[in-house]
C-alpha cells in the first residue's frame, strides 16, 4: 500500500465530505429563499427584530459571504441552535448520540453475527431443506419495514405480555445509579434490539451465503477434501476464511449506518437517540438540527468507507500486489 | 441486416420466458404481483372511496375502534374510517410510488451510466465522482432531509425517491456499458464505420436493455420501502392514503396500547408481500440473463 494510494483515498473522501458541505449549505438556504419569513410565517415582525433573527440565523451579507461563513462554522461543528429549544443543536447531538450507538451498535454486532452463521449454514449446505429455510427467511425479514416489525413486537411482548416497557430508555420510579439502573436501561433496550438485530441479519446472511458458495467451487477445497479432512476443517479453516473476505466491506461499512440507522425503530420505542430527535425536527421542522444530523449521519459514513478502502488490503494480499 | 437482428432477439426473448417459467419463485411473485396491481386497479369496485374521510364515517354513524366483522371485513380506525377501504386505495399509492420513482431513478442512472461508460474521459470522472457521492451518502437521512425541505406531497415522495436511489443503477449500466464497448462485433462495426450514435442506438442499448428490467425490477422493492419510512415519519402527501401513512395514523393513534391488531398488521402484510413478490421477480430476471447468478439465487434445487 502506497502512500499515494492512502492519499488518494483521504482526498476522495474529504472531497464527498465538501459535497455535503455545499448541499446543506444550497438545500437549507437557496431552496428556501427566506427562512425567517417561513418561521415566522404569520407573525408581524418588527424590522429590528427581523434584522436581530436574520443575523442570528447567518443570513446576512451576500450569497459567497454567507458560504464562507457557513463553511467556518461547520469546521468548528457549529450548527447554529435548534429552532425547537433554542439550544445550541451540537450539544443536543452529543446527549442524544450515546443511546443511539449503544443501541444501533448492538444490534448490528447481534445481526452480524448471526446473520454471517446463518449465511454459512446456507451456503454450506445449498440445495437442502436448510438452505431453503434460511434463505427464505432472509429475504422475507430484509422486505419487512423494520418500524412495522417493531410495532408488532412491542403489542406482543410490552402490551400483550407485559414483559417489557412500552418505550423510553429507564423507568421514572426506578434506580437511579449503579447496576440497578444499567439493568432497567438494558432492560427498556430489549425491544428495539430485537428489532433491530432482526431487520439487518437478512443482508448479512444473503451476502455470506452468495460469499460461501462463491468460494466453495475453488479447487484448494477439493484439496483440502482429497487430503482427507472433517467437513468442519474445511467449512470453518479454508472456505469460511476466505469467504469473509466479501463480508468484511459490509460490516466495515455498516458502522458508518450506526448514528442514522435507527431512525423509525427509535420512534416507534421512543428511545432517546438520534432517531428520535430526527423525527422530533421534522415537525416544524427544525431546519438547523436537521441540517447537523444530516452532516454528521454522512460524516459517519465517510469515514466508515474510508476505513473499508484503508482496510481491504491488509486483509486481501491480492488487492496489495496490485 | 435488423431483421436477421431482431428474430435473433425475438428468439433470445422465447428462450429467456421458457427459462424464467422454469423459475417457481419467480413465478409466484409473478402471480402475486399481477392480484396487487389487479386490486389497485379495481379500486374503486372493491371498495368506496368515500369511506376514506373521517367526515364520511361520522355522518354513516361508523363505530370507533370496531374490530373485525363488527364492520367490515377489516374494523375500522379512531375515526370511524374502514379499514379495508383504506387497504385497498392505500395500494394504488404505494405501488404508484414504488413504479414512477424507480422510473426516474433508471432514468437518470441508465443515463448517468451509458454516458459515462460510453464516452469516457472527464465526463466519466466527474459522473463517477456524483455517483459515488450518491452511493456514500446514507441513503434515507438524505430523502427526509429532501422531503422536509420540498414540503409532503404525492410529487415530491416520488422524486425524492427517485433522485436517491438511481447510482446502483449507473454504476451497474456504466461496468456492462464498458464491457460492451470491447466486443468485437462493436469494434467490426467502428471499423466499418458507424458513427457513435449507431453504435450506440444499435449495439451498445440493445444489450444493456435486459440488464436495466432486471435491476428495475430490484429497485421498485427499494422504493416502495422507502415510501413506508417516508410516510411513517409524516414525510407522506397528507391528502392521500398509503399503507405507510396508515401506519403512521394507528401508530399516532395510539393503536398499539389499544391492540387495534386490525390497523396496522394488514398494511405492513402487504407491503411485505408486494416487495417480496418484486424481489423474486427481479431475482429470476437477473437468474435468466446471468447464469452464474441463478446457481447462487437458486434455493432449493
Amino acid at each position: 500500500m502506497t502512500a499515494r494510494f492512502v492519499a488518494g483515498k483521504v482526498l476522495g473522501a474529504l472531497g464527498t465530505l465538501a459535497f455535503v458541505v455545499c448541499f446543506n449549505f444550497f438545500l437549507f438556504r437557496v431552496v428556501e429563499s427566506d427562512p425567517v419569513a417561513t418561521l415566522y410565517r404569520g407573525r408581524n415582525l418588527t424590522d429590528s427584530q427581523r434584522e436581530e433573527l436574520t443575523r442570528q440565523f447567518g443570513l446576512e451579507g451576500s450569497r459567497l459571504e454567507q458560504f464562507w461563513r457557513y463553511v467556518e462554522q461547520t469546521a468548528q461543528l457549529n450548527f447554529g441552535r435548534s429552532y425547537a429549544t433554542n439550544q445550541p443543536v451540537i450539544d443536543e447531538i452529543w446527549a442524544a448520540a450515546p443511546q443511539t450507538i449503544a443501541l444501533v451498535g448492538t444490534a448490528t454486532v447481534l445481526a452480524m453475527i448471526v446473520g454471517l452463521l446463518m449465511g454459512i449454514a446456507a451456503g454450506w449446505r445449498r440445495g437442502t431443506t436448510q438452505d431453503r429455510v434460511l434463505t427464505s427467511a432472509s429475504i422475507v425479514t430484509w422486505s419487512t419495514p423494520e418500524f412495522w416489525l417493531g410495532m408488532l413486537l412491542l403489542t406482543f411482548f410490552a402490551v400483550e405480555l407485559g414483559l417489557f416497557p412500552t418505550g423510553g430508555i429507564s423507568d421514572p420510579s426506578g434506580p437511579a445509579s449503579g447496576l440497578g439502573k444499567l439493568v432497567d436501561q438494558a432492560h427498556h433496550m430489549a425491544l428495539p434490539c430485537l428489532t433491530l438485530t432482526i431487520a439487518y441479519l437478512g443482508e448479512y446472511a444473503l451476502i455470506m451465503r452468495s460469499s460461501i458458495i462463491d468460494v466453495s467451487r475453488e479447487e484448494y477445497l477439493t484439496l483440502a477434501r482429497a487430503k482427507g479432512l472433517r467437513d468442519a476443517h474445511v467449512r470453518d479453516r479454508h472456505a469460511v476464511r476466505n469467504a469473509l473476505l466479501p463480508s468484511t466491506t459490509l460490516i466495515a461499512l455498516s458502522f458508518g449506518f450506526v448514528l442514522s440507522g435507527a431512525i423509525t425503530v427509535e420512534t416507534v420505542f421512543s428511545w432517546p437517540g438520534l432517531g428520535l430527535l430526527t423525527y422530533e425536527s421534522l415537525r416544524g421542522p427544525d431546519l438547523p438540527m436537521l441540517q447537523g444530523l444530516f452532516f454528521l449521519f454522512s460524516a459517519a459514513v465517510i469515514a466508515f468507507n474510508l476505513a473499508a478502502d484503508l482496510l481491504y488490503p491488509y486483509l486481501d494480499p491480492r488487492v496489495r500486489a496490485r | 441486416m435488423s431483421t436477421v437482428a431482431w428474430a435473433r432477439r425475438r428468439r433470445a426473448l422465447r428462450q429467456g420466458i421458457a427459462e424464467y417459467r422454469r423459475d417457481r419463485e419467480g413465478l409466484v411473485g409473478i402471480v402475486v404481483l399481477g392480484l396487487f396491481v389487479l386490486v389497485a386497479c379495481s379500486a374503486s369496485l372493491l371498495a368506496e372511496a368515500e369511506n376514506l374521510r373521517a367526515i364520511t364515517a361520522d355522518e354513516r354513524d361508523y363505530p370507533r375502534w370496531a374490530s373485525p366483522g363488527e364492520l367490515g371485513p377489516l374494523g375500522t380506525d379512531s375515526l370511524g374510517r374502514p379499514v379495508w377501504d383504506q387497504l385497498v386505495y392505500g395500494s394504488q399509492v404505494s405501488l404508484l410510488v414504488g413504479v414512477a420513482a424507480t422510473l426516474i431513478a433508471i432514468v437518470i442512472g441508465t443515463v448517468v451510466g451509458v454516458v459515462g461508460g460510453f464516452f469516457g474521459g472527464w465526463a466519466d470522472a466527474a459522473l463517477a465522482r456524483l455517483t459515488e457521492w450518491f452511493l456514500v451518502i446514507p441513503f434515507l437521512p438524505l430523502a427526509i432531509v429532501l422531503a422536509a425541505v420540498l414540503g409532503p406531497s404525492l410529487r415530491n415522495i416520488v422524486l425524492v425517491i427517485g433522485i436517491t436511489s438511481w447510482p446502483v443503477t449507473a454504476r451497474l449500466i456504466r461496468s456492462q456499458v464498458l464491457t460492451i464497448k470491447e466486443r468485437l462485433y462493436v469494434e467490426r462495426a467502428r471499423a466499418l464505420g458507424a458513427s457513435g450514435a449507431h453504435i450506440l442506438g444499435r449495439h451498445v442499448l440493445p444489450s444493456v436493455m435486459p440488464l436495466v428490467i432486471a435491476n428495475a425490477t430490484l429497485t421498485v422493492p427499494v422504493a416502495i420501502l422507502s415510501e413506508t419510512a417516508l410516510a411513517f415519519l409524516g414525510l407522506g402527501d397528507p391528502t392521500r392514503v398509503s399503507w405507510g401513512s396508515m401506519l403512521e395514523d394507528s401508530f399516532s393513534a395510539g393503536a398499539l396500547g389499544r391492540e387495534a391488531w386490525w390497523w396496522y398488521l394488514p398494511p405492513g402484510l402487504c407491503v411485505i408481500a408486494v416487495v417480496l413478490s418484486f424481489t423474486l421477480v427481479g431475482r429470476a430476471l437477473e437468474g435468466v440473463l446471468d447464469p452464474r447468478l441463478r446457481d447462487v439465487h437458486a434455493v432449493g434445487r
